[in-house]
């Protein structure tokens, strides 16, 4: 069937089999790779994309229910070309990852729960990462990592703070 | 983990999804997805046709009615979670809601989705039965209402007759001064409870519980209340020791669920401790706002 996708800001038009989950619809048809299947039923978490800004996990999702919504992939969460958000940057400083395949849906996570919330307290990071796996790092760098970004985007306004 | 192929349907109204679903007898109905979807990717459910009613705006909606908060099928679990409406009237159902599932699931997961679903560890099943929840389904242009209780049959199985849609549900709202509590047991925070314990509990004047409900989930077939519990236990200042054992001896008779995660002797057990414990936080929480009430005085 015939849909469209609003993703990272761009429309799409699709021809896809209404089974298509939304995760292999952006990983497929829109080559957007940075949402990984892990164990496409909900459990895992490395899915995760965000719609109207808030996290969901894009493989308990069938593509057409995702038309009419704002769809964030990781690729679309960047500034620029070459440049990294807040909070990518962080999860970098405090290695925040290991082998990657949870990273940009532990990122997504963070963005969401940034743009709601933020200062965080560490127990209501590992409340909003509680449904994203991980089982390289132990997660304490990855909860370093959110923390860091949001001291950082607190402080990113305030006119009196020497810039960078 | 693919699903097998469908046709979907979107449904902007009650009447055209009822329409798709008696046209359809293969048909099932899709709102958030987040139990359905994993179930078709196990292929544990293989609908021909899925009716999407997400869009169905007049399903999504949280508002005062007659004593009771109603709330439509569609409504999405994140809503509910944050409104000043639930939180001031229905405190064991704002109580229970962070425990389903991820923040990442509630985001889409609808409470009808939820109830129609009857997965036995559900904690909005849980709350239905433990409030004396009315739900609503509509087949065939007409409406009809069933008690919460009859509603659960099974596990995934409700009442619901082929072809009808649920519609939404009535929560009773208890006046006086209310305390709540709610315990589960799980494998990983957020992942299915293993065992799951409500309570609400209204304190009168003379320092008695007045009012008792008790629930228990995903420890049998379906949620249960403790009826024998609480009839035992109104009008007594709950006791601790009496609550245990009478908590235990409402457990007697039930047939516990058994399966790789937790044994049927296990789950009797566990059911309880968290019976026990949620009757005791819902007392504490209720005396705790009387004391606040007289304060105010």
């Amino acid at each position: 069937m015939r849909i469209n996708l609003a993703v990272n800001g761009a429309e799409h038009a699709l021809d896809v089999e209404p089974r298509t989950t939304l995760l292999d619809c952006l990983r497929d048809h829109l080559d957007l790779k940075g949402a990984h299947a892990g164990c496409e039923h909900g459990v895992c978490g490395a899915c995760t994309v965000l719609v109207d800004g808030v996290a969901v996990r894009s493989c308990l999702m069938f593509a057409p229910q995702a038309e009419g919504v704002a769809i964030t992939t990781i690729e679309g969460v960047t500034p620029g070309p070459g440049e990294l958000s807040p909070i990518q940057d962080a999860f970098c400083e405090t290695h925040g990852m290991q082998c990657g395949y949870c990273t940009p849906a532990m990122v997504l996570t963070a963005h969401a729960l940034l743009a709601d919330n933020p200062a965080p307290t560490r127990e209501q990071i590992v409340e909003a990462i509680s449904g994203n796996i991980c089982r390289c790092t132990g997660y304490a760098q990855i909860v370093e990592a959110i923390s860091l970004a949001a001291e950082r985007m607190r402080g990113a306004n305030r006119p009196s703070e020497p810039a960078r | 983990m693919k699903s097998a192929p469908f046709e979907y349907s979107r449904a902007t109204s009650v009447d055209e999804a009822c329409a798709m679903l008696a046209a359809d007898e293969n048909a099932r109905v899709i709102a958030g997805g987040q139990t359905l979807v994993p179930m078709m990717a196990m292929r544990l459910a293989r609908p021909a046709r899925l009716v999407d009613i997400a869009r169905i705006t007049a399903l999504s909606y949280i508002r005062e009615d007659a004593g009771a908060v109603a709330i439509g099928a569609t409504t999405r679990q994140c809503l509910v979670e944050r409104d000043i409406l639930v939180a001031a009237k229905l405190p064991l159902l704002a109580r229970a809601i962070p425990f389903i599932g991820h923040a990442a699931t509630r985001a889409r997961g609808t409470v009808g989705g939820s109830l129609a679903h009857a997965d036995p560890a559900a904690e909005l099943a849980l709350i239905a039965v433990t409030l004396d929840a009315v739900l609503s389904y509509r087949a065939a242009n007409k409406t009809t209402d069933i008690p919460a209780r009859e509603f659960f049959v099974g596990p995934m199985v409700t009442a619901l007759p082929e072809g009808a849609m649920l519609t939404g549900v009535r929560l009773p709202v208890w006046s006086g001064e209310i305390g709540v509590g709610f315990h589960e047991v799980n494998a990983r925070r957020s992942d299915f409870a293993f065992v799951s314990a409500a309570a609400q509990i209204e304190r009168g004047n003379d320092g008695k519980a007045k009012r008792i409900a008790i629930g228990v989930g995903a420890a049998t077939d379906c949620p249960i209340r403790l009826y024998a519990a609480e009839m035992q236990l109104t009008n007594t200042t709950l006791d601790a020791a009496k609550v245990k054992s009478a908590v235990i001896e409402a457990l007697a008779d039930i047939e516990p669920l058994e399966d790789l995660h937790a044994t049927g002797a296990y789950r009797r057990r566990v059911a309880a401790t968290l019976a026990a414990r949620a009757v005791a936080d819902a007392w504490a929480h209720a005396q705790e706002k009387t004391q606040r009430t007289t304060h105010a005085h």
